[in-house]
């Protein structure tokens, strides 16, 4: 926070941020509230022009940063699966494959004849998930809302997204969830005050972060998952 | 800032897309091409920003399937559950001209034949102007949502603005057909004007809705200010009432004046091959004269103020 020549009241958000992602990363961003996690994911998937600096980009992006996705409530949810696939510049073939393939994962059913307005939060989660993963990116980037999806989602999500992962495609995620980290990071950072404080594997950098018990306890979270699935 | 992504393997790709590998908006274009990564920069120059700006009108045309469709929801979903649908915009106008029609030939002594074409035509084609500027005003505000949720084209918001408001405009051309019906006009060899007359309309319309919605993203007074403007801009333009009749009560000193105003010119080239009249080409001066101005205004402040769109709304 700042105030510029005329006394205006300025935020710079991120500052000396730098890091290069490769094929097969699964990045997450760890950090307190208002460290810059989500204007990072936002200035990566193109939303935010930077004011200084710049971003290289290869492969196609897509970003999960809130719910509602842009979605329009108001519009059931094949209209706005439609409008997703108009976005993006689909054939009507592809827009036909798309409706298959969102109402298959999201199990929406005849709610997808349904207004949005009408659905739960976590339907919406559901929606917005499978639309953002049925359009394939090679870079995924996501913000935490995730984790408000059912158990038995979660594990299909994180099925889905392990094989997207799995062919050579890169996931950021921002989270406050250790466990969550965990399991589907293989590096993390921790951001404060629009910086990067720390990069590295996950244990290292969640040791840093967390008090040692709330660690120990994510930890065997995590490990559990693990095993689960 | 320099994160930078290793150049993902396209062949792994199990996209959906089958052109190589276009999913955001924004990177369609070095998908396209393949291996260009895309670079977004920050830019200080005015050609830099300048090729970002023709970049984003290039991909909103692209998009016009995109933009076509957002314009048919807007519309069906403000009629959603409604018998009539739409066909209340033609009803509502057609009341209006209606009522309005009676009452104004009388109080202005003039003949309801000749007045009520007049008045059909002007009435429609304001209620454009109105509606363009109103809902161009706040076209990047109201779509705040989408603007934040992916990257996509800007220009894509100022013409879903127009795109819907011409497709109103359609819906009102038949309260102009009957109007038309009932008392015939004498249509001459002008009315072929119409058509470089109508595509200047769609162009001045995208740019001030484009303009009117940067500078409303910004400054949230803005369109309430838009607001009254036009409510008086309503009054002082030859709309509910026509040159000719001040001319006939002596006023022709205020005719220099009427011909100074902006919506004069653009009111006047399409209206006047409509009920008949020559093509006028003091209209058309006056017309392109504010066009061009509009249309370089509108681009010069989109160049600057482009990247910072998702900041404002």
């Amino acid at each position: 926070m700042g105030q510029d020549a005329k006394h205006r009241l300025t935020v710079e958000a991120l500052r000396n941020v730098s890091f290069a992602l490769n094929t097969g990363d699964r990045l997450g961003f760890i950090g307190s509230n208002g460290a810059g996690k989500t204007t990072l994911l936002r200035t990566m998937a193109g939303i935010y022009e930077p004011v200084a600096g710049r971003m290289v980009i290869d492969g196609v992006v897509t970003a999960l940063l809130d719910p509602g996705q842009g979605m329009n409530f108001d519009l059931t949810g094949n209209e706005n699966i439609r409008m997703r696939a108009l976005y993006n510049g689909y054939t009507d073939a592809q827009i036909k494959h798309l409706l298959e393939d969102v109402a298959q994962f999201s199990e929406l059913g005849d709610f997808l004849s349904l207004p949005v307005r009408t659905y739960s939060s976590g339907m919406i989660v559901r929606l917005g998930f499978a639309l953002a993963t049925a359009i394939h990116p090679q870079i995924l980037l996501m913000d935490e809302w995730i984790l408000a999806g059912d158990a038995a989602f979660l594990g299909r999500a994180r099925e889905r997204l392990e094989t997207m992962v799995g062919s050579a495609e890169i996931l950021v995620l921002s989270s406050h969830n250790p466990a969550i980290l965990m399991q589907w990071c293989n590096r993390l950072i921790w951001m404060e005050g629009g910086r990067v404080h720390a990069d590295g594997t996950p244990v290292e950098i969640l040791a840093a972060y967390l008090p040692p018990d709330q660690f120990e306890q994510a930890k065997a979270a995590a490990a559990h998952a693990m095993a689960a699935a | 800032m320099k994160p930078r992504f290793g150049s993902a393997n396209r062949q792994h790709m199990n996209m959906l897309v089958p052109d190589s590998g276009q999913a955001e908006a924004g990177l369609v274009r070095s998908a396209r091409s393949s291996s260009q990564p895309v670079i977004i920069a920050a830019s200080h120059s005015w050609g830099g920003r300048a090729a970002s700006a023709v970049q984003d009108l290039r991909e909103s045309l692209r998009l016009w399937p995109l933009v076509w469709t957002l314009s048919l929801f807007d519309i069906r979903l403000r009629y959603r559950g409604s018998l009539l649908g739409p066909f209340w915009l033609t009803m509502s106008t057609a009341v209006m001209i209606g009522a309005i029609g009676f009452v104004y030939s009388r109080l202005f002594h003039q003949d309801v034949a000749a007045y009520l074409p007049f008045l059909a035509v002007s009435l429609v084609l304001w209620n454009f102007i109105n509606m363009i500027t109103a809902e161009g005003a706040t076209c990047f505000s109201a779509s705040a949502d989408m603007i934040r949720s992916q990257r996509m084209a800007h220009t894509v918001h100022p013409a879903r603005v127009v795109v819907r408001n011409l497709l109103v405009l359609a819906h009102n051309l038949a309260v102009i057909v009957v109007v038309f019906i009932i008392y015939p006009p004498h249509l001459t060899w002008s009315l072929l004007s119409e058509l470089p007359a109508l595509a200047l309309w769609a162009l001045d319309a995208s740019a001030v809705a484009l303009l009117l919605g940067l500078v409303g993203a910004r400054y949230r007074d803005v369109p309430p200010i838009v607001g009254s403007v036009m409510q008086i801009a309503f009054y002082v333009t030859p709309i509910m009432w026509s040159p000719a009749m001040l001319m006939n009560r002596g006023l022709g000193l205020s005719l220099a004046l009427i011909k100074m105003n902006p919506f004069y010119g653009l009111l006047q080239i399409v209206r006047g091959p409509l009920l008949g009249q020559p093509v006028d080409a003091s209209a058309w001066t006056n017309a392109l004269c504010y066009s061009v101005f509009l249309v370089l205004m509108s681009f010069l402040l989109f160049v600057r103020a482009r990247p910072r769109i998702p900041y404002w709304v």
